[in-house]
C-alpha cells in the first residue's frame, strides 16, 4: 500500500450474478413430499379393496372417485362447486374490503387506533362460530347469513395484518423518506403502502383459508347446495363416499384458490428478500 | 456552506452534546470523530433535520435550517435502499423532475459509482458494498450542496470500505463535493478529511481540531498520518498502547 503513494487505486466494479434459484435442487425435495401420500393411498386401497375395513366405514378409493365422476356427469358438481365458490368469493371481498378500509384507518391515524382498536381486539377474542346462531336468527338461513358469516372470518386475519404491516413499517426507511420531505400522503404512497405489501399478503393468504373453514360451517347449519350440503347429504344417507368426495372437492378448490393467491403475491412482492418454497 | 452555532442537544443528562461550533467552507471534508456516545450522530441528525429537539443554530449558506433541506444529501450508516425498488428506482427517490431526465441523471450517478450494470438488481441481489454505493449514488443525484455520512462504511470489510473511501474522494473530486463525516474510524479520517473534530466528554464537545495539509490522495501509510493518529489517540484519552 504505501509505494502507491501518489495515486488512488481504481475502484474496482464489483462482479454481480442475477442468483437463479437452483432448480436441479428442488425436484428431489418434490419427490420427497410425494411419499407419504402415495403411501396413504396405497394402504387405504389395500385395506378397503380386501374388506379390511367395510365400505360403508371407508369406501375405496376407487368409489370416491366415481362417486366424484358420477356428480360430474349429472352436472351437480358444477352446481354445488359454484356456490361455495360464490359464497367465499362474496365473503371474502366483502370481509377483506372492510378490513383494508379499517385497517388503514387505524394503521395511518393513532386517534382511530386507539378509538377502534380495543373493541376490534375483543370482538377478535370472540371466536367467529359464535356468531352463528345470531346470525340465523338476524338474517335467516339464506345466502346473507352465510355470506356474512364468511367475512367476519375473513376479516380478521386481514385486519390484524394490514395494521401490524403499516405499524411496523422500518423508522429508518421514512426517515429517508422525511429527508427528500415528502409530504404525508408522499410517504404513504411511496414508503408506507409498499412497505406493508407483505404482511397484507399474509393476511389474504390466512382470511382465505379462514373462508373456507367458514363456508363449511356456514353449509352445514343449512343449505339446498354447495359442498357443505354434499357433507350434509352424505351423513344422512350413511354415503362416506360422497363425505370424501366432498372433503376431496374443499381441498382441491381450496388449495387452487390459496395458489393462485400466491402467484399474484410472487409476482407483486418479486423484490422480497425470500425464496419461495412449496405450494 | 455549513455552519453551526452553539448546538446543544442532551438526552437523559448526559448523553449528547453541548456548545459544538463549527463551520464549513465549500469543498471540504471535515470529519467528526469521537469514541461511542460523544455525540458524533447527534449533531449529524440535528444537521438532517430530522432531530428538531435540538438549541443553537444551524445555518446553510446563512440562512438557519428549520427541518430537511434540499441543500442535504445523506447517506446513512445503513444502506437505506427502499426492497420493493431497482437499484436505477432508489437512486432516483429524491428526484421530481420528469421520468426521463430522472433516469438519465439516476444512470449517470449509477456510473459514477461503478454500477452502470447493476440497475435492474433488487436490494436483495446485492452484496453490503453495493447497497452502500447504490445509497451514495441516491444522496448524491439530487446535486446536494452538502453531502452527510453518518458512519457509512463502518459495516463494511476492510478492502470494501478502502475502495468506498477512494469513492468518495473521487467524487469529492470531480463535483467539488462538500461533506461532512462522522467516524470512528481514525485512519478513515486522516484519509478523507482536511479538517477533523475530535469529540469527547459527556456530553460531547470539540475538544480539539486538527487540520490535515497533505494532498490527496494520500499515502494510507504515511509517516505524517502516523504521527496525526497518534496525536488524536492521546487527545481521545487512548494512549500508551505501545509504549
Amino acid at each position: 500500500m504505501s509505494k502507491k503513494a501518489t495515486e488512488i487505486p481504481q475502484t474496482i466494479p464489483l462482479s454481480f450474478e442475477t442468483k437463479k434459484t437452483g432448480k436441479k435442487k428442488r425436484n428431489p425435495n418434490i419427490l420427497l413430499g410425494f411419499i407419504l401420500p402415495v403411501l396413504l393411498l396405497a394402504v387405504w386401497t389395500a385395506a378397503t379393496e380386501t374388506g379390511f375395513i367395510p365400505s360403508y366405514q371407508l369406501p375405496s378409493p376407487k368409489n370416491v372417485i366415481e362417486r366424484i365422476v358420477r356428480l360430474v356427469q349429472d352436472g351437480s358438481l358444477w352446481s354445488h362447486v359454484g356456490i361455495t365458490f360464490y359464497r367465499v368469493g362474496i365473503g371474502f371481498f366483502i370481509g377483506t374490503l372492510a378490513a383494508v378500509l379499517l385497517g388503514s384507518v387505524v394503521g395511518f391515524y393513532s386517534k382511530a387506533e386507539k378509538i377502534f382498536d380495543p373493541i376490534i381486539q375483543a370482538f377478535k377474542s370472540i371466536p367467529s362460530l359464535a356468531w352463528v346462531p345470531l346470525f340465523i336468527l338476524w338474517m335467516g338461513i339464506g345466502e346473507a347469513s352465510k355470506i356474512s358469516l364468511i367475512a367476519v372470518g375473513v376479516f380478521f386475519p386481514v385486519y390484524l395484518n394490514i395494521v401490524s404491516g403499516i405499524l411496523n413499517v422500518d423508522r429508518k426507511l421514512i426517515e429517508v423518506g422525511k429527508v427528500y420531505r415528502l409530504s404525508h400522503f408522499q410517504l404513504v404512497k411511496r414508503i408506507i403502502f409498499p412497505a406493508s405489501l407483505p404482511s397484507f399478503f399474509t393476511g389474504l393468504r390466512s382470511g382465505l383459508g379462514l373462508g373456507w373453514m367458514f363456508v363449511v360451517a356456514a353449509e352445514l347449519m343449512g343449505a339446498s347446495e354447495g359442498l357443505g350440503y354434499l357433507l350434509v347429504i352424505g351423513q344422512n344417507s350413511s354415503s362416506p363416499d360422497i363425505i370424501i368426495a366432498s372433503i376431496l372437492l374443499f381441498a382441491i378448490v381450496g388449495k387452487l384458490t390459496d395458489w393462485f393467491v400466491k402467484i399474484i403475491e410472487n409476482k407483486v412482492l418479486a423484490w422480497r428478500d425470500t425464496s419461495a418454497i412449496g405450494g | 456552506m455549513l455552519t453551526i452555532n452553539r448546538l446543544t442537544r442532551i438526552f437523559g443528562g448526559e448523553n449528547g452534546v453541548r456548545n459544538v461550533s463549527f463551520s464549513v467552507e465549500k469543498g471540504e471534508i471535515i470529519g467528526l470523530l469521537g469514541k461511542s456516545g460523544s455525540g458524533k450522530s447527534t449533531i449529524l441528525k440535528a444537521i438532517t433535520g430530522l432531530d428538531q429537539g435540538y438549541s443553537g443554530d444551524i445555518l446553510i449558506n446563512g440562512e438557519k435550517i428549520q427541518g430537511p433541506h434540499e441543500e442535504i444529501g445523506v447517506v446513512f450508516q445503513e444502506p437505506r435502499l427502499f426492497p420493493w425498488l431497482t437499484v436505477l428506482e432508489n437512486v432516483q427517490f429524491g428526484l421530481n423532475r420528469n421520468k426521463k431526465e430522472n433516469i438519465a441523471a439516476a444512470r449517470e450517478l449509477l456510473k459514477e459509482v461503478g454500477l452502470e450494470h447493476a440497475e435492474n438488481l433488487y436490494v436483495k441481489q446485492l452484496s453490503g458494498g453495493m447497497a452502500q454505493r447504490v445509497s451514495i449514488a441516491r444522496a448524491l443525484v439530487t446535486n446536494p450542496g452538502l453531502l452527510l455520512l453518518d458512519e457509512p462504511f463502518s459495516a463494511l470489510d476492510a478492502f470494501t470500505k478502502m475502495q468506498l473511501q477512494d469513492l468518495v474522494l473521487k467524487i469529492w473530486k470531480s463535483q467539488q463535493l462538500t461533506a461532512v463525516i462522522v467516524t470512528h474510524d481514525i485512519d478513515e479520517a486522516l484519509y478523507l478529511c482536511d479538517r477533523i473534530l475530535v469529540l469527547s466528554g459527556k456530553p460531547g464537545q470539540v475538544e480539539r481540531e486538527f487540520r490535515i495539509d497533505e494532498p490527496r490522495p494520500r499515502n494510507r501509510g504515511s509517516e505524517t498520518l502516523a504521527r496525526m493518529k497518534a496525536e488524536i489517540l492521546h487527545s481521545l484519552g487512548i494512549e500508551a498502547v505501545y509504549s
